[in-house]
């Protein structure tokens, strides 16, 4: 059993918790995830670690209410107990194991877009403590589903807030705010790690190809186990058949064949669930990125 | 109760009809007298045969004797000496091939029901409550094994009975292994009889931490060097799934065995109030001929589908107990042998809408010894269908051999060990079952973990 220990109501149906976890928080990193099984009938739902707590043995999570499973998860509070909580899963990120003096050398951009922005901020403040400083975008709709915008402007060297209405900060996409960055304010980044809607890092890739830089994307496909026993989180990449997650969830966003990865994702979406995708603007929709009208 | 020394008592079954709606266990079991009744028929040979063919040697006719006599108690204590699991191998073991094979009964008729009598005192003694025997005294050493299928648990189990201070690690949330994710309820059902020898295990000391997985919560070398282990056994089986790499195989869809076997028995998503989905698909086919793939074929035709199986040799070749075959048969399986997918057909939402195959025919052996099936050029065909179930074969996962140095493992990525006590390539490491033989049984896994008990034992009494 696994312990609630803070839960927080960020924005937009999105929920934080830190959960009493003391393996995983003594042994994960950026980039990896966690599945959590909340009671003898429930799924396992896979969610990326957005933080963790060695000392405290605490691991920090991040879902938006989406479905049944994270509505549910939802109505956990603190002082409650979740049955099982795995990890950490997948790779951590690649740019945990590069040299630090290499890393100073590199500008780097972070996307966030949605929900995104969570599994963005442990990245960046890693960075932030190995010394390397860098920009992130944080994109969405509108000015009430910006989260973590404090928390990553601490830790980010620059931080831009894009909305589609301009109703906060830059008016436009994400994908906008990078042309703006690289074409009018003179910016050149040697790499983006974009990490949201499979819409927005679709077309986030599409864009950095045309300018020549690479980009990092993190899958969340459907999964069961997580340790690469089923294939249900299986995708393409280059002419590779990989499974996210246990080769991933980070990969080559230049290689990754986004359009089957969506197919693959309304697998198990019913008509139901889909209306209320519609109605919420849940995670998988609607980050932000403006091409999804 | 008359009984024909030539033939076998029979056992009583669900009938096909009934049972192809259902999820209930499909052979319902000797009842006291039947297994008297059977047990008659065993000659008791002074040099038994049928222990020969059993992989980890039970003294056959010594507990056949105990069942004639109405002995079941001693029965289970003969059992209990060599098997841990009992009630899991009476149900999934391929006695047919290993001691029914040899049984002296099957010159002249067919062989003594070996199997079902030992499920009859295994499950006679869950019922009556009676446990195995804690005997040694402790050693004060600590062993951690690594996954809970029935190598682990076999391992574990014997340790515990020599005095360790043993727990198991488990990457899923709940024990059992292939027996719980795997294998499904209408042939072994879960919580009576794979959870209750799970608890058989526990009751002899066995600490169980579910939801670890090893090389990413935590390290083989982090075990020893850090959480005070004075040796690990290994025995993480061989989960990972194989694709054929035909065009269309990441349509919607389109599954590996072990996912949609996982899906329906570790997640139940058969059952009512259990939250994770399962495709039910309405024409089915299963790519496969092995336990596994009867396995997934039988649960799609329970969950409501036409279900085809698809296999490239022949009836003979099937490499699937003989007794899933009959059964799938009766339930109404529908066999395509002879027949191999060339590429599955999408429709414009990204959903299978058929596959294509093409007819084979069994040409020279090839180096298995197996006759090597051939394209009959010129027969394509198109199979409607909305789902395929791809089960052909898994092989080890590389979770745990790369994260841990100077831990071998060979070309098919099977940890390298010895077979008479599981010693690996690094120092207190020991290894058995599917993670080193590459998918097999589950006696041949409990035989490894036998074995590896042993040779932990040795090793840490040095
Ligand atoms: C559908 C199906 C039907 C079968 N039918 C039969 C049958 O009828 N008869 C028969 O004899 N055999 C059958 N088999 C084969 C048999 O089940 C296996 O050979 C046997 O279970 C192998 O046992 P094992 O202990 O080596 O591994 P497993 O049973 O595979 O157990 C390994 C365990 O280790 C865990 N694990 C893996 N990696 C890690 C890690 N890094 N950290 C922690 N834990 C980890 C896994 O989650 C799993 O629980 C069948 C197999 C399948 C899949
Ligand atoms: S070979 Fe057959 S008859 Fe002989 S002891 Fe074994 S089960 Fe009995
Ligand atoms: S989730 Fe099962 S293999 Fe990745």
């Amino acid at each position: 059993m696994y312990k609630i220990v803070r839960k927080e109501y960020l924005a937009n149906n999105i929920y934080l918790m830190d959960i009493e976890a003391p393996r995983v928080a003594k042994s994960c990193y950026p980039g990896q995830f966690v599945i959590v099984k909340m009671d003898e009938k429930g799924e396992r739902v896979p969610l990326t670690v957005c933080d963790y707590d060695r000392e405290a043995g605490t691991v920090t999570i991040v879902f938006q209410t989406v479905g049944a499973s994270t509505k549910m998860m939802a109505q956990y509070e603190v002082g409650e107990y979740f049955q099982d909580f795995t990890g950490p899963l997948g790779c951590k990120s690649e740019l945990i194991d590069e040299p630090i003096e290499e890393l100073k050398k590199k500008n780097i951009l972070f996307v966030a877009g949605g929900v995104g922005t969570a599994p963005v901020y442990p990245q960046v403040k890693w960075l932030k403590e190995q010394g390397v400083d860098v920009d992130c975008i944080i994109g969405a709709r509108n000015k009430d589903l910006i989260i973590l915008e404090e928390e990553m402007k601490k830790v980010a060297a620059n931080t831009y807030v894009a909305t589609d209405d301009g109703s906060y900060g830059f008016k436009g996409n994400v994908n906008d705010k990078i042309k703006d960055l690289v074409n009018n304010e003179g910016k050149k980044y040697d790499l983006v790690v974009a990490i949201g809607p499979l819409i927005m890092m679709k077309f986030v890739c599409l864009l950095t190809k045309e300018l020549g830089i690479k980009t990092i994307v993190s899958m969340n496909p459907i999964m069961v186990d997580g340790t690469g026993m089923c294939g249900a989180c299986r995708l393409s990449v280059g002419n590779e058949i990989k499974f996210a997650c246990v080769d991933g969830p980070e990969f080559d966003g230049h290689l990754v064949n986004f359009d089957e990865a969506m197919k693959r994702q309304q697998m198990y979406k019913t008509e139901e669930g889909r209306a209320i995708l519609r109605e919420k603007e849940g995670a998988t929709h609607h980050g932000g990125c403006g091409h999804c009208h | 109760m008359e009984v024909d020394v030539l033939k076998r008592v029979p056992v009583r079954e669900q009938d096909p009809k009934v049972r192809a709606t259902n999820f209930e266990e499909v052979c319902l079991g000797y009842n006291q007298e039947e297994a008297m009744a059977e047990a008659t028929r065993c000659l008791k040979c002074k040099k038994p045969q049928c222990q020969t063919g059993c992989p980890v040697n039970i003294d056959i006719p010594s507990f056949i004797r105990e069942v004639e006599a109405g002995t079941n108690a001693e029965a289970y204590k003969v059992i209990s000496m060599y098997s841990a699991l009992p009630a899991v191998c009476g149900r999934v073991c391929p006695q047919e091939s290993q001691c029914e094979s040899k049984c002296i009964r099957g010159i002249k008729g067919e062989p003594v029901s070996i199997g079902k009598l030992e499920r009859f005192v295994a499950d006679w003694a869950r019922e009556n409550g009676i446990k195995p025997e804690v005997t040694a005294e402790k050693k004060g050493k600590k062993v951690a094994v690594i996954g809970s299928g029935p190598s682990g648990l076999t391992c574990a189990g014997d340790l515990a009975k020599a005095g360790y201070d043993v727990t198991i690690f488990e990457a899923l949330h709940e024990a059992g292994g292939v027996l719980v994710y795997g294998i499904p309820e209408f042939r072994l059902p879960k919580q009576t009889v794979v959870a209750a020898e799970v608890e058989n295990v526990k009751a002899l000391g066995v600490k169980i931490e579910t939801n670890v997985v090893i090389g990413k919560s935590v390290t083989i070398d982090e075990l020893l060097n850090e959480e005070g282990f004075d040796a690990v056994f290994v025995g993480s089986g061989a989960g990972l799934p194989k694709f054929m790499g035909i065009p269309g195989e990441n349509a919607n869809g389109v599954f590996s065995a072990n996912e949609f076997l996982t899906r329906n028995n570790l997640m139940k998503a058969f059952k009512e109030g259990y939250d994770t989905p399962i495709f039910k698909g309405k024409k089915v086919a299963v790519v496969g001929g092995g336990n596994v793939a009867m396995d997934a074929a039988r649960t799609a035709l329970r969950l409501g589908g036409e279900v085809h199986i698809v296999y490239r040799r022949g009836e003979e070749e099937l490499p699937a107990r003989v007794e899933e075959v009959h059964h799938a048969k009766e339930e109404g399986i529908i066999f395509n042998l002879l027949t191999n997918p060339k590429e599955i057909l999408v429709d414009e939402n990204g959903w299978v809408k058929g596959m294509k195959c093409v007819e084979m025919t069994l040409g020279e052996p090839d180096a298995s010894g197996r006759r090597k099936p051939v394209e009959k050029e010129g027969s394509e065909f198109v199979l409607d269908l909305d789902t395929v179930i791809m089960s052909l074969g898994t092989s080890p996962n590389p979770l745990i051999s790369s994260t841990t140095a100077g831990l071998e493992i060979n070309k098919h990525k099977c940890i390298v060990a010895e077979e008479a006590t599981g010693q690996t390539s690094k120092d207190g490491v020991f290894a058995g079952g599917d993670a080193v033989t590459g998918a097999a049984t589950v006696i041949l896994a409990m035989g490894a973990g036998k074995a590896a008990a042993k040779g932990i034992d040795e090793f840490l009494s040095k």
